[in-house]
């Protein structure tokens, strides 16, 4: 069943009638994800425009309509960690937040409210989940993925898309593909992602694509290296990127020399990992280890 | 988003943190005004900038000699540059002089230095001893930490690389806050003693709730002075903040000064892209943070140098692709341009409308080389190829890279 997001997943939407909201919306039914609802406080007794998709006041109400299992985020930055925290509540079992540029105080909170509960947040300020063929959950273009055997594993979405790309053109597919986020305080980390994938038996291998800032790679690597059974190919972001600058992503910034994307291609090295330093050849690398 | 000390030590007086009496001057004028205001025997002129290293900087202006001279008594070792002693207000005056208008080039400016537009004239302060202390996100487990250093005065990347048992460590529970058992424990930790101690605690806890309230992402206290007789007052502090939370922070916002930063980028940042200038040759302009760095990065794999990082972000229109079009010919070092794009709910039409539509504003004068991908390319290319422009089209990373990489060191 890959991981995380399935044809079975029962997916909301917060915020689902914002511009992001519902346009991703709609491509993630065009796609074929099960999207069972909305919500937007105030707008309750509405449907979505006209996808029949009924929207709820709270997600409360939503999970005791459709079962939902899980929601997607779309909601405003100052509003984004109330409703994290609505749907931690409400016990769903999977949030994926899209939302770019929440304040870090406020996913301070939200992170110690999430590690004592039942739910598991993907993002934010990531580009989602996707299963290819089944679910998709997020704001990936769902037509460069095929489904298939190699799990893909990043911060960035775009570097996401690429390493998928190169996957389907060397004629590889994907089990799952998961954006974990480009914040610095992040729900699923890199070492989440990999122990999903290592006991996935539909996946064979992964993609890991890190980038600068903090030491959630060289954490990663840490556990690859103790645990992992199936190979992985890594590339990370940022070499030439200058000190004490934050490139983009709020997670992305090299501090007092910690956080270098020299330090984690030599973590990758001493784990085993396949890696690349030409980010055009992840897929090719792939292709090359799997024979 | 940085703010100058004397900004910073305004934030602190809030939180009721205390601080050496001091007047922020613009000219001569006002700093003399603000010494005798101020009273007293013994002042600082302290340069603001948003860089540290100011005590042991040097004017670009200045000779050796002439420094040395300004320094008067300070240690020319370390008493050189931005930071001068005054013992009468004609001194004062004399540095505020020496020191506005003047560059300042520190180990954290860049050769190129920062220029002085602002003194901070500052009450002298009885110095027992010198402490550090700072707190910051510890992303290792999502909580704020607050740290202490014995070697107050040295920068704590010293500390860290020379002595990191030196410094001290202490995090705070999201919902309890800091709390002063902590304080406690830090002071104990670095030779603190007697009264100063809850002295000591209640400042960590203060710091922690500005770093809370106003949302910092540091707040960096070097040195936190012991006095005499035992009382701590913050004589130096950098503080900068999650420019995320700056709408909730308006009067954080209003301090920002656009000066201290490249002109480039605020220009883009104002057109929301995400800018900072490299001194390479090839021009960058990418969809995405992760991309826009694997495309700098690719560019020095191939022998080339990155002239930028550029990211348009998710979502851009075609004025934003315009903009960042003018902004990277703008910089007379660009030899060759890369536009790297994976379109994602980005499409690629709009970013080759964008390119032309800047090509008719600003003409292209070096070569462009162009890789789409993803959503709309076909149209994209489609759109380049009619316009009768010279574009040199890719179709994947690596060649996009060769070509641009090639076309600047051509």
């Amino acid at each position: 069943m890959a991981i995380l997001v399935n044809k079975d997943t029962r997916v909301i939407c917060q915020g689902i009638t914002g511009k992001s909201g519902a346009f991703h919306s709609k491509m993630c039914m065009e796609y074929g994800t099960n999207l069972v609802g909305g919500v937007v406080p105030g707008r309750g007794g509405q449907t979505f425009e006209d996808t029949g998709v009924p929207i709820f006041n709270t997600v409360h109400e939503a999970v005791a309509a459709t079962g939902a299992n899980a929601s997607m985020l779309f909601v405003p930055p100052p509003f984004a960690a109330d409703s994290i925290l609505e749907a931690i509540d409400a016990g769903v079992e999977l949030v994926i937040c899209i939302t770019e540029g929440i304040p870090v105080m406020d996913m301070v909170k939200v992170n110690a409210v999430l590690q004592d509960s039942k739910t598991r947040m993907v993002g934010p300020n990531c580009p989602g989940v996707i299963t290819p063929g089944e679910c998709k959950m997020g704001i990936m273009p769902g037509h460069i993925h095929t489904p298939g055997r190699i799990g893909v594993l990043s911060r960035s979405g775009t570097l996401t898309y690429s390493a998928v790309g190169q996957l389907s053109a060397v004629g590889l597919g994907q089990s799952t593909c998961v954006g974990i986020g480009g914040d610095p305080i992040i729900g699923t980390k890199f070492i989440d992602v990999l122990e999903l994938f290592n006991n996935d038996p539909e996946t064979d291998a992964v993609i890991m694509v890190g980038e600068i800032g903090g030491s959630a790679e060289e954490e990663a690597c840490a556990w690859i290296k103790a645990n992992m059974t199936k190979p992985v190919v890594g590339f990370i972001a940022g070499s030439t990127a200058p000190p004490g600058r934050r490139m983009g992503h709020a997670g992305a910034i090299v501090s007092g020399g910690q956080g270098t994307a020299e330090g984690k291609f030599a973590a990758m090295e001493d784990a085993g990992v396949h890696v690349v330093r030409n980010p055009a050849l992840m897929g090719e690398k792939m292709k090359e280890i799997l024979g | 988003m940085k703010i100058h000390e004397y900004q910073a030590k305004s934030i602190l007086r809030k939180f009721g943190i205390p601080v050496p009496p001091g007047k922020a001057a613009t000219t001569v004028d006002e700093a003399v005004a603000a010494a005798n205001e101020l009273g007293g025997s013994l002042w600082v002129v302290k340069s603001q900038i948003h860089a540290g290293g100011r005590g042991k900087g040097r004017f670009k202006e200045l000779s050796t000699e002439a420094q040395l001279a300004a320094a008067g008594e300070g240690n020319p070792e370390d008493g050189v540059g931005g930071v001068l002693l005054s013992r009468s207000v004609d001194a004062v005056k004399e540095n505020a002089e020496t020191i506005l208008g003047k560059t300042l080039v520190t180990k954290q400016t860049g050769p190129e230095g920062k220029l002085v537009k602002t003194v901070y004239i500052e009450g002298g302060c009885d110095i027992a001893r010198e402490v550090y202390v700072a707190a910051t996100l510890d992303r290792a487990n999502n909580k704020i930490l607050i740290m202490a250093s014995a070697e107050g005065g040295t920068e704590i990347e010293e500390v860290a690389e020379e002595n990191p048992d030196a410094i001290k460590r202490v995090w705070a529970e999201p919902a309890a806050g800091l709390q002063p058992w902590q304080g406690r424990q830090l002071a104990y930790a670095i030779g603190i003693e007697g009264k100063t101690v809850n002295r000591f605690a209640a400042f960590c806890m203060a710091l922690y709730k500005c770093f809370v309230e106003m949302d910092c992402e540091m707040a960096e206290v070097n040195p936190l002075v012991i006095t005499g007789d035992g009382a701590v007052v913050a004589l130096d502090c950098k503080m900068s903040f999650d420019g995320n939370a700056m709408y909730r922070h308006k009067d954080v916002l209003a301090m920002r000064d656009l000066d201290e930063e490249d002109p480039a980028e605020v220009a883009a940042g104002e057109f929301g892209l995400s800018f900072i200038k490299l001194d390479g040759s090839v021009g960058c302009l990418v969809n995405g943070a992760g991309l826009a760095m694997a495309t700098m990065d690719i560019i020095q794999f191939k022998g080339g140098s990155p002239a930028n990082f550029l990211d348009v972000g998710g979502g851009a229109t075609e004025s934003q692709v315009t903009a960042a079009f003018e902004i990277i010919t703008r910089d007379p070092s660009v030899k060759a341009i890369l536009v790297n794009i994976f379109g994602g709910i980005m499409q690629c039409d709009v970013i080759a409308r964008g390119i032309i539509s800047a090509i008719e504003n600003v003409g292209l004068k070096v070569p462009l080389i162009v890789r789409l991908a993803g959503t709309n390319a076909e149209l994209g290319k489609k759109i380049l190829e009619e316009s009768g422009l010279d574009i040199i089209p890719a179709t994947n990373l690596d060649e996009a890279a060769d070509a641009a990489v090639r076309a600047a060191q051509a």
